[in-house]
């Protein structure tokens, strides 16, 4: 398979001498065909930077970077056509319509008059927009807007999709509705480029995933490959009394794939494990069999912030979304703070 | 299509989007419509009383109308820059930018719908001056080019003002800035005095100061001078006409390739 996305040593600093911030800094990253990689990193890390480069809007001091065997510097003219973009805040016209911003994009995209006014009422159809799509986009929910601003990249069905984090700041609803469009679209055969700043969106959504951090690529691989890596879920369980800390860690010793770790201050015991919610179900019967007092047990998924801490041994910076994909106990927790 | 035709076509795009705004952003309508009408009254009222036939030859009413057209064109070009700005702030230039349309056209689209503002504040300027006792007394011939002439200006104006707003990406900053420079350059001029009556250095550059040409140029197209009092004896004031189409000329040359190589470089941060 030929990769639809190819950047070699990208590099970008901003401002100059001593003060100069290296927002990309030898960043090496390919997309196959087809395939959707994920580009996760920390507020900072170069995500939006990388996302600009490629899709024309910023030039690097050096490296190259070739859509669909296109190069990006020498023809962006012809790169724009061959992509959509949809970036970090909702690019779309407060003032216009749901059908009036999709269907000025389309005439941009010179698809005719008629084909743009088309192709605008069935993306607007496809995004659940249909009733607001002739009222003002002021009165859009933040997922509509993003839900239209994601249709504004689709009108010309392009073959490749870059997505600037697509879910940032949205509730866990709209989060969960924009997981699923984006997943029906990549089902299509679609190439998609997407930053995000969970490890748990990359999961959802990516076949690989490309962890960056001060503009370059640290780790790359499937995302279980990388779960792996930092290791995998874990249960957690707080006792209520510091004295059974001991009997705590025996009931669910052979529980996991590895030794249980205690925390004394935190009164916690933690142990990797593999199997999902089935493995909290006999920690809980065993807990309860050797009469442990539990006050918190859970399910945890490993988060970014795991991710940088095994891979750079520091937490990822801290991002300005206050909620992550926080969906209870057993979800993965957000980044965290 | 030809490279032409793709940029005419997406300008008359960006043009409409520009334009549904108009209708549909109150502020904005306010901005275009009551603010003018308020010139024309402060200043007939406020000034009128103070200055009079026995300094310009005319009613001053007379006088003062070309004067505040000219103002108000020229502050209304500001809005070019500050809604560029607002688009690269919300990441509307960003979405453009991406799109396989001409890199001239948002500039284009802009500048012209911002000419229909000017163009809907000068005909409710100029009703609002017909009631205050203002006249065309030329023939309706001049009197329209007396407002095109008016327009031509201000849309070069507005090439300047889109390279402010691309460089400088804040709205409120544009404005500000904007205004600082434009409340001198439309004072020190003939637009509500006659400049014989300012100090020397401000009166060398209120006759070779463009506004004041625009502003003579649309009195004489208005017919609303008095022969007894001939414009002051330097170039500019004697050829009013020319030398306002030799600025806006020599504007639009250096600054519409400059404003669109500085958008084919922005992007939001």
């Amino acid at each position: 398979m030929s990769d639809a996305v190819q950047a070699e040593g990208l590099a970008k600093a901003y401002g100059s001498g001593d003060d100069a911030v290296r927002a990309l800094d030898g960043l090496d990253l390919r997309v196959a065909e087809g395939t959707v990689v994920g580009l996760l990193g920390p507020n900072g890390a170069g995500k939006t930077t990388t996302i600009k480069v490629l899709t024309t809007l910023l030039r690097p001091d050096s490296g190259s970077a070739r859509v669909l065997g296109t190069d990006v510097l020498a023809d962006p003219a012809r790169v724009r056509g061959t992509i959509g973009v949809s970036g970090q805040y909702a690019a779309v016209d407060e003032y216009l319509t749901g059908f009036e911003n999709l269907d000025m994009v389309g005439r941009l995209y010179h698809l005719g008059a008629r084909a743009a006014r088309e192709r605008s009422r069935e993306l607007l159809d496809q995004f659940d927009l249909t009733d607001a799509a002739d009222r003002q986009v002021k009165g859009y929910s933040g997922g509509m807007r993003r839900r239209l601003d994601l249709a504004g990249a689709l009108v010309a069905r392009p073959p490749v999709l870059f997505l600037d984090e697509p879910t940032t700041g949205l509730d866990p609803r709209s989060r969960l509705g924009m997981w699923k469009v984006i997943d029906d679209l990549v089902r299509e055969g679609t190439t998609l480029l997407l930053t995000t700043q969970y490890l748990e969106e990359a999961d959802q959504l990516a076949d690989r995933v490309a962890v960056i951090d001060h503009g370059r690529v640290i780790a790359e691989g499937t995302a279980d490959e990388l779960k792996e890596q930092v290791g995998g879920e874990r249960v957690e369980v707080v006792v209520e009394d510091a004295g059974s800390l001991g009997a705590a860690r025996e009931a669910l010793a052979g529980l996991g794939r590895g030794e249980a770790v205690v925390d004394e201050r935190a009164r916690r015991v933690t142990i990797p494990v593999s199997g999902g919610a089935s493995v909290l179900v006999e920690a809980v019967r065993r807990l309860d069999a050797e009469g442990v007092g539990v006050s918190d047990l859970g399910l945890r998924r490993p988060t970014l912030d795991d991710v940088f801490l095994t891979l750079t041994g520091r937490a990822a910076e801290e991002p300005d979304e206050p909620d992550g994909p926080d969906a209870g106990r057993t979800e993965a927790q957000g980044v965290a703070r | 299509m030809t490279t032409l035709s793709h940029t005419v076509a997406d300008a008359v795009t960006v043009t409409r989007r520009n334009l549904i705004k108009i209708r549909r952003v109150p502020d904005l309508l306010v901005f275009t419509t009551l603010q003018p009408i308020m010139f024309v009254l402060l200043f007939a009222y406020v000034f009128g009383g103070a200055i009079g036939e026995q300094d310009t030859g005319i009613d001053y009413k007379e006088f003062l109308i070309a004067g505040i057209f000219a103002q108000t064109v020229v502050f209304g070009s500001t809005f070019t820059g500050y809604s560029l700005a607002e688009d690269l702030q919300k990441g509307f230039v960003d979405r453009f930018r991406t799109l396989p349309m001409s890199p001239a056209a948002v500039l284009l689209g802009r500048t012209a719908s911002d000419v229909v503002n000017n163009a809907i504040s000068l005909v409710v300027m100029g009703l609002s001056g017909l009631v205050v006792g203002w006249r065309i007394r030329s023939n309706p011939l001049d009197a329209v080019l007396g407002f095109l002439l008016l327009l031509v200006f201000a849309y070069a104006v507005s090439w300047i003002m889109a390279l402010v707003g691309l460089l400088v990406r804040t709205p409120e900053v544009v404005n500000n800035a904007a205004f600082i420079v434009i409340f001198p350059l439309t004072f020190i001029a003939n637009t509500f005095v006659s400049p014989e009556t300012l100090p020397g250095p401000l009166r060398t550059f209120a006759y070779w100061n463009p506004v004041s040409s625009v502003t003579q140029a649309a009195r004489e197209l208005f017919g609303n001078t008095n022969p007894q009092f001939p414009p002051p004896e330097v170039w500019p004031l004697q050829h009013p006409v020319v030398y306002s189409l030799l600025w806006a000329l020599a504007v639009l040359l250096v600054f519409v390739p400059l404003s669109v190589r500085q958008y084919q470089r922005t992007t939001s941060r």
